[in-house]
């Protein structure tokens, strides 16, 4: 005791521990020791993620940018490339080169793949590829002559200029096609031709869509969460099974039910021919087209609006409003200058997180959305693991997607933070 | 909210229709889920009800949906159902292959969420963890990222051969459970394995546990953990003594969560499972894409059936924890 006096008297003195060290340092210690034991809970799950979420997208970026089918399999081609300027008209060495990697790549039937990677930039050049490629070995030289004996089009400079294109195994070219963009003959960027423009479109559409289902969940939610925060809890809690109940049930289950609930012979047509508002010759299409999309998504992401309304409204004070009447305002005032300011954060909340959910939604547009009702995500799938078969061009539209859903993520937080997500 | 005294007329037809407004809002909400029930029980392979159903006559309903349900991909349907006709549909019925495989699925993936994501939230709610906000930015975001951009990178990453999950190669005990990694002419892969699906499932769960968990960390008393200290505690009894029965209903609900996101997931198991991983919901993007008869309908009312039982598991978790922590409903 007399010992610690001493020390908390003497001014000249840093303050000590018991058994002599620094405060500071030994404080410090402690805390770096804290610090390092929260961390160590949390590294395992940070692991997983990074091995499970953030890796797979690194490799989905990486994908976009990365397309070594030319590269790998023409490689004498490629170092003609490497070592002449893009002006260099092609020679008889460039047609060699080319001669023999179609040789060597027909023999391993890798041709098709290069065929392809230069269709991408270039259509209609892989039948030129897999064509020649099949009489690659009776080739003979000279080379030139042969190769435009075999076909012309191997005299374009056109496809010149495209090859070396591709020669590269990394490429933005991917991204300048997602934005409907591509190299123009003299290499500068040049917008596409307006009947292939399809990506920029349904960019747009999708923010569009998204957009209109946050509004009609905004309008129709607002209401119903209102209701809900001042109601008694008991009453509030029961009527809350309506929003929870959708909330709880399957995906599937609800666009399956809207499918039953809107198709040409379904449930609401029915209705409709019944009260005699629609003739029954003149069913309305209200499925498999951006009506039957919006309709579905606007179901599925209503619970992600009315629930941060109402854990914002729930605490609101009915006498605020009350006050504001007292002193003369119309019940209209009084909501619009009162209640609505408070309820802002809620609504900013539920704005962003049923947007970028929209945004990315997947399932519902391919089930129900037809032609017309299709998203950029369905665009994704169809490069990916549908028809469409270019890996490359898929993950760049899903790459720029990710940018957007990013940046939308990165205003969440700073608006709302993440750690007032709040479920059910 | 009563209608105040001094309401105006106006106001009295504002707030009538007011409430008329909420009402068809919440039966838009409802409708769709319940209108699967009684139109899974049709007689007739129609979407809509039929003038027998409106007329609530028996023989508008029917349980053929059902039987169908039970008896499809099964070699002899039609068979008396004895031994060998329940050992058939356990073995060949498809929707209950894909039952089977939703909740083996299901199951682990939900243990992986829960374990990991409980023992994060603990540790991203202590005061003094560093780099606290973007931690929790990259743990919540399998959430908020598109699952197509989700299941398109575990894609490729799934078919890298031997990477990044060269351990998983061997199988335990020599023995071969079919559940671990497939091996093709490019080695071992991810790719179409139950434990791919089971890894992706838990990672789209765990943005669950981690709210859930955190959320009821909010009013944990850490005074408690120093008093069980204090009174000789070691730190793993007063995990399983103290923290534990304070958490466990955050943790429930969040596995909950997790449980759900993986049996209602599709996106990934279509684009990194193989056809042994058909699930239910799997199973019902086939049948909605293909042939879509009122079998999906009853698929969808027992689907609905557990949502609700989940619904009201929560609710009751939920209340538990209020009683526990001391937070009476007003």
């Amino acid at each position: 005791m007399s010992d610690m006096t001493a020390t908390t008297t003497s001014v000249s003195e840093a303050l000590t521990t018991a058994d002599g060290r620094p405060l500071k340092a030994a404080l410090r210690r402690a805390q770096s020791l804290a610090k390092r034991r929260a961390f160590m809970l949390v590294l395992p799950l940070l692991a997983f993620i990074v091995v499970t979420f953030v890796m797979p997208i690194g490799e989905l970026l990486h994908e976009s940018i990365y397309n070594p089918d030319f590269h790998d399999n023409m490689p004498e081609t490629v170092a003609w490339f490497a070592a002449n300027p893009p002006s260099t008209v092609p020679d008889e060495a460039a047609f060699t080169a080319l001669a023999d990697d179609l040789k060597t790549s027909a023999a391993a039937r890798t041709v098709a793949q290069v065929g392809t990677r230069v269709n991408y930039v270039m259509p209609g050049t892989r039948s030129l590829f897999t064509a020649t490629g099949r009489k690659a070995k009776s080739l003979q030289p000279p080379y030139k002559d042969a190769l435009i004996a075999a076909d012309p089009k191997w005299g374009d400079p056109d496809l010149w200029a495209t090859m070396r294109q591709v020669s590269s195994s990394y490429t933005a070219d991917f991204y300048l096609a997602a934005l409907d963009h591509t190299h123009g003959p003299k290499g500068n960027i040049v917008p596409v031709p307006a009947d292939q423009a399809i990506y920029l479109m349904l960019f747009e559409r999708t923010f569009l869509v998204a957009a209109a289902i946050t509004f009609i969940c905004f309008v129709i939610g607002f209401p119903v969460a209102h209701l809900l925060s001042v109601l008694p809890l008991r009453t509030s809690n029961l009527l809350m099974i309506f929003v929870l109940l959708p909330f709880w049930t399957s995906l599937l289950v609800r666009t399956t039910s809207w499918i039953a609930l809107l198709q040409r012979e379904g449930v609401v047509n029915d209705v409709l021919v019944y009260l005699g508002v629609i003739d029954a010759h003149g069913r309305l299409q209200m499925i498999y087209n951006q009506t039957g999309t919006i309709v579905a998504m606007t179901h599925i992401l209503l619970p992600f609006m009315i629930l941060p309304l109402y854990s914002v409204m729930r605490p609101i004070p009915p006498s605020y409003v009350r006050a504001a009447r007292s002193l003369g305002a119309t019940s209209w005032t009084a909501f619009r200058r009162i209640y609505f300011p408070q309820t802002l954060p809620g609504i900013g909340a539920g704005s962003l997180l049923v947007f970028i959910l929209a945004v990315g939604y997947y399932i519902t547009p391919a089930l129900v959305g037809g032609a017309s009702g299709q998203l950029i995500s369905n665009q994704v799938a169809y490069f990916i693991t549908g028809a469409g078969n270019n890996w490359s061009m898929g993950c760049a539209i899903a790459g720029l997607l990710l940018a957007a859903i990013l940046i939308l993520y990165w205003v969440y937080d700073r608006l709302v933070g993440i750690d007032n997500l709040k479920l059910g | 909210m009563a209608l105040p005294i001094y309401a105006s007329p106006l106001e009295r037809v504002w707030y009538y229709t007011f409430r008329v407004i909420c009402a068809l809002v919440l039966f838009f909400l409802i409708a769709p889920i319940l209108i699967v029930i009684p139109l899974s029980f049709n007689a007739q392979p129609y979407f809509t009800f039929t003038p027998d159903m409106l007329a609530f006559k028996a023989s508008g309903y029917s349980l053929r949906w059902y039987d169908t349900l039970l008896t499809f991909g099964m070699q002899f349907p039609g068979h008396v159902r004895d031994s060998t006709w329940w050992a058939d549909l356990w073995q060949n019925a498809k929707w209950v292959n894909a039952a089977k495989n939703s909740l083996i699925i299901g199951f682990f993936a939900t243990i992986v969420a829960a374990v990991l994501g409980t023992i994060a939230a603990l540790g991203l709610s202590r005061p003094e963890m560093p780099f606290r906000r973007p931690i929790m930015a990259i743990l919540i975001s399998p959430m908020i990222v598109p699952i197509i951009i989700t299941a398109t990178g575990l894609f490729f990453f799934y078919s890298s051969p031997g990477f990044p999950f060269p351990y998983l190669t061997f199988h335990p005990f020599g023995l071969h459970f079919g559940y671990f990694s497939t091996q093709d002419e490019y080695g071992w892969r991810l790719a179409g394995t139950y434990i791919g699906v089971i890894l992706a499932h838990a990672t789209l769960g765990i943005p669950f546990v981690i709210i859930t968990v955190t959320a009821t960390l909010v009013g944990f008393d850490r005074s408690l953990i120093r008093a069980a200290a204090s009174l000789g505690a070691t730190p793993t009894t007063t995990f399983f003594k103290v923290i534990m029965p304070l958490i466990l209903p955050g943790v429930v609900s969040g596995a909950l969560f997790a449980f759900v996101t993986s049996f209602d997931e599709v996106v990934a198991v279509l684009f990194i499972g193989s056809p042994d991983q058909q699930t239910i919901p799997r199973q019902m993007w086939n049948g909605i894409r293909e042939q879509i008869s009122p079998a999906i309908l009853a698929v969808a009312t027992i689907l609905v059936v557990i949502s609700i039982a989940m619904l009201s598991a929560l609710e009751i978790l939920r209340r538990r924890s209020e009683r526990m922590r001391g937070l009476t409903p007003q």
